[in-house]
């Protein structure tokens, strides 16, 4: 075998091996750089998977040799390229962000530890991706979401530690969900490879445990996944974390859950249960649409910007869940879109917070006034993203935005509420953004200093990237298109229009 | 019928015990019960003719855990605080659950029916290829630690991870020190007598009964995991009658760090030297000229690669909480 056929086993072995050796170390900045190059290979490492799923597409790999569904399969299409540019580009995006930060919420001593944890999350995160098994689903989810729980406490609030504890309880219930519902299946189809599943799935008589097992299944990701109101640990989880670890989970954590939603709803439940899809569009729009709404009413009245970022991102999970809701085959391109547009966006907007808490210190808005003249650089990156995220036309939110309205135009009866409702809970989106530019650009600062305090350059520089890259996918989306599409085409195996 | 009757006497006394639990108000109690929890289980997962879960539940459930939450107990008040009354939400959301695992359990196969889908088609494969493939008699250790290999290197993160969480936040490996270490003042059991005699009488047995079931795992149940666990029972036993700070010169922090990350190491090291043979990750066929023998010897490595971290982790758990002050 030559190196390009192990690229879907590499994608986890590297930041998962390098992690206990980055433990071993004894000094913090060693330890961030081996975290950080591990993470740079992933990166790497995803891009070269995803020109070969554009290109003649990526074999199956059979985990220690023994051919699925006996062994364990690796499989990589579209979809699961996606996320790993997501996960891989965000935590990229939070280590070379957060050196600085980092150094000063964790001490020396301890940062060989964090930065462990770290690759392990990372390393979860691309497991779960790749997994062609949904058993191996569930040990890369307890692996991701252990390590994740270990980053968050390390924020330097000691409230940190009371929001990752609810994340943990809350967590744990979804991750043993998600396992009974397995061992339903288990039990009605003698397998666990996601591809044999959903082949003798169709031949089970008996389907009551299965209906169940779905339900469990769906309840159990949706809470990972944070969709409201079962999100009730993510604003608290999410505004303790320390800045960088917040860069890195926002981005894409939540939306892993939604993938392995995606994978179980679409490729192993859709053509085989009769009414399944029905009843999870039942379940799921409602949920979707009280999310986009409240959560983004919610957001308004916050005066902490990394909790009103926590709970827009609320809103933009309802969103995701909206489009996948619809079981169709523009819903699905557009939940797979916005997971790639929103996390641009949501990654780009907490780097920039993590800039303004490096120099001022912290995150309220009554520290921040005036932090736009202090900042121009910074508070100019931050406008791009909310323009993203907001769906302005010229950004990646705004391609995002337009299919779900296409696709949600697209269901007889419901569009135009629907649409009523995307675009009401834009205009909030608005509100709630525009309440902290204005005080950014106008407000008085605290101590009445306006001179200029910008970051370091590297950092100015990395920060302007991300926001470049909000608008470079809006102008030119093929590359998230084009994976979406390849992703849809193997989630609804050509049975949906 | 024998059986059926044991069966259900076992699961009414879990059910009661379960109860117990959720009732009790003591905290030492409530944990005590959770260890008797555990055994009922592990005897429930022996009836069930799962040896090897049964071990497993028997060494960590009622075992390790049991010690851990003790020691864990030490550092809060003895009684659950004063709880708020139970919610109609809460209550409805668990009975709703109950109800609903109940509902798909009417569409679940008989117990050991030989037609049950799950005996219909994998497992025979296993069954029947297990002893020309990789020829050891254990067919659940064929499983774990080959077909099924990379979930197991993934449990060995999760416990890697586990031990990283608890070093991270309390202490050990290089993190903070231990930070009772240096106190001389009499630890544990060590002014009794009678516990002090019979714990020397038992640890070299409890240790070389770890190192049977390390070894001997192909051939009957266990393996890495129940090893290290039983492993782990012995040194917390020397380290309770002894003082931490004995059981701490025997296997010193580092050397715990050492062994957690080694063993996680020295786990994926097998995968790729797969790799570099010109296999899959993990395929360890290609391990000696022989497929079989280097399939054995691949399980035999990373079993042991299982077992250190699982002491390293464990020890490392223990002893951070019962060090703390």
């Amino acid at each position: 075998m030559n190196l390009a056929d192990h690229l879907p086993a590499l994608q986890v072995i590297v930041p998962l091996m390098t992690a206990p050796l980055v433990i071993l170390l004894r000094n913090g900045f060693l330890a961030w750089l081996g975290a950080l190059l591990a993470s740079l290979a992933s990166f790497g490492l995803a891009i070269l998977l995803t020109v070969a799923v554009l290109g003649a597409g990526v074999p199956e790999y059979a985990m220690g040799g023994w051919q699925p569904p006996f062994g364990i399969s690796l499989n990589v299409d579209g979809l699961s390229a996606l996320m790993l540019l997501l996960v891989t580009g965000a935590s990229t995006l939070g280590l070379a962000g957060g050196r600085l930060s980092l150094r000063r919420d964790i001490d020396n001593r301890r940062a060989p530890m964090f930065y462990g944890a770290w690759l392990i999350a990372l390393a979860g995160l691309c497991g779960i991706a790749v997994a062609g098994d949904a058993f191996n689903v569930f040990v890369f989810m307890e692996i991701s979401s252990l390590a994740t729980y270990i980053l968050i406490a390390a924020g330097r609030d000691r409230r940190a530690l009371s929001a990752v504890f609810k994340y943990l309880i809350i967590g744990t219930i979804g991750a043993t969900f998600y396992l009974i519902g397995v061992g339903f299946i288990y039990m009605m189809t003698g397998t666990l490879n996601f591809a044999d599943m959903a082949l003798r799935l169709g031949d089970v008589i008996e389907t009551r445990p299965i209906i169940i097992a779905a339900g469990f299944i769906t309840i159990g990701l949706a809470l990972k996944a944070a969709v409201f109101p079962l999100h009730i640990w993510l604003p608290r989880a999410y505004t303790y974390a320390p800045n960088a670890v917040t860069v890195f989970i926002a981005a894409c954590s939540t939306k892993v859950a939604i993938y392995v939603l995606l994978r179980f709803n679409y490729g192993v439940f859709h053509g085989n249960l009769l009414a399944h899809s029905d009843l999870f569009t039942v379940f799921i729009i409602p949920l979707a649409l009280s999310g986009i709404l409240l959560a983004s009413a919610i957001a308004i009245y916050q005066g902490n910007i990394k909790k009103m970022l926590a709970f827009s991102s609320v809103a933009q999970i309802g969103y995701i869940a909206l489009a996948a809701g619809l079981a169709t085959h523009a819903g699905l391109m557009a939940a797979q879109l916005h997971m790639f547009n929103h996390a641009l966006a949501k990654g780009t907007l907490f780097l920039c917070v993590l800039a303004f808490v490096l120099t001022t210190g912290s995150a309220s808005f009554s520290n921040l006034a005036g932090i736009g003249r202090r900042m121009p650089w910074t508070m100019a990156a931050f406008v791009i993203a909310g323009l993203s995220l907001v769906g302005v036309p010229g950004t990646a939110g705004f391609v995002s935005k337009w299919y779900l309205i296409v696709a949600v135009m697209g269901m007889p009866g419901w569009g135009v509420p629907l649409v009523m409702a995307i675009i009401l809970s834009s205009l909030l989106a608005v509100v709630y953004l525009w309440r902290f530019v204005e005080l950014a650009y106008y407000g008085q600062p605290p101590d009445g200093d306006v001179s200029r305090m910008e970051v370091p350059l590297p950092l100015r520089t990395l920060i302007w990237s991300a926001a470049l890259a909000n608008i470079y996918f809006g102008l030119v989306p093929q590359l998230p298109l084009a994976l979406a599409e390849s992703g849809t085409t193997t989630l609804l195996g050509g049975l949906l229009p | 019928m024998t059986m059926l009757l044991i069966g259900v006497f076992l699961l009414s006394l879990l059910v009661i015990t379960a109860i117990a639990i959720v009732r009790s108000e003591d905290l030492f109690s409530a944990v005590m019960l959770s260890g008797i929890f555990s055994l009922l289980m592990a005897l429930n997962f022996f009836l069930l003719d799962a040896a090897d879960v049964a071990l497993t539940e028997a060494a960590v459930g009622a075992g390790v855990a049991t010690v851990l939450l003790l020691a864990g107990l030490r550092l809060i008040p003895p009684k659950e605080a004063p709880g708020r009354p139970l919610r109609a939400l809460s209550v409805t959301v668990i009975a709703a659950t109950a109800l609903l695992m109940i509902y798909a359990s009417f569409g679940q196969p008989t117990l050991g029916d030989p037609l049950a889908p799950t005996q219909q088609h994998i497992a025979p494969w296993y069954i029947e290829k297990t002893p020309e493939l990789i020829d050891i008699p254990n067919i659940v250790t064929a499983v774990l630690s080959s077909f099924r290999g990379y979930d197991t290197l993934g449990e060995v993160f999760v416990v890697l991870t586990a031990g990283i969480g608890v070093m991270f936040l309390l202490g050990g490996g290089r993190g903070k020190p231990f930070s009772r270490l240096d106190s001389q003042a009499e630890q544990g059991l060590s002014g009794h007598l009678i516990p002090k005699v019979m714990a020397r009488l038992l640890i070299p047995f409890i240790l070389l009964f770890a190192l049977f079931i390390q070894f001997h795992g192909e051939y009957s149940p266990g393996g890495g995991f129940q090893a290290g666990a039983i492993f782990v029972a012995g040194i917390i036993l020397y380290s309770l009658v002894r003082g931490e700070g004995l059981a701490l010169s025997v296997i010193p922090p580092r050397a715990l760090l050492l062994m957690s990350a080694g063993g996680a190491l020295l786990f994926g090291s097998v995968g790729v030297a797969g790799m570099l043979m010109g296999g899959n990750f993990l395929e360890y066929s290609v391990l000696a000229e022989n497929p079989v023998i280097g399939q054995h010897i691949g399980i035999i490595v990373i079993e042991l690669g299982v077992g250190l971290t699982v002491t390293g982790v464990l020890l490392s758990i223990f002893h951070a909480f019962a060090a703390r002050d």
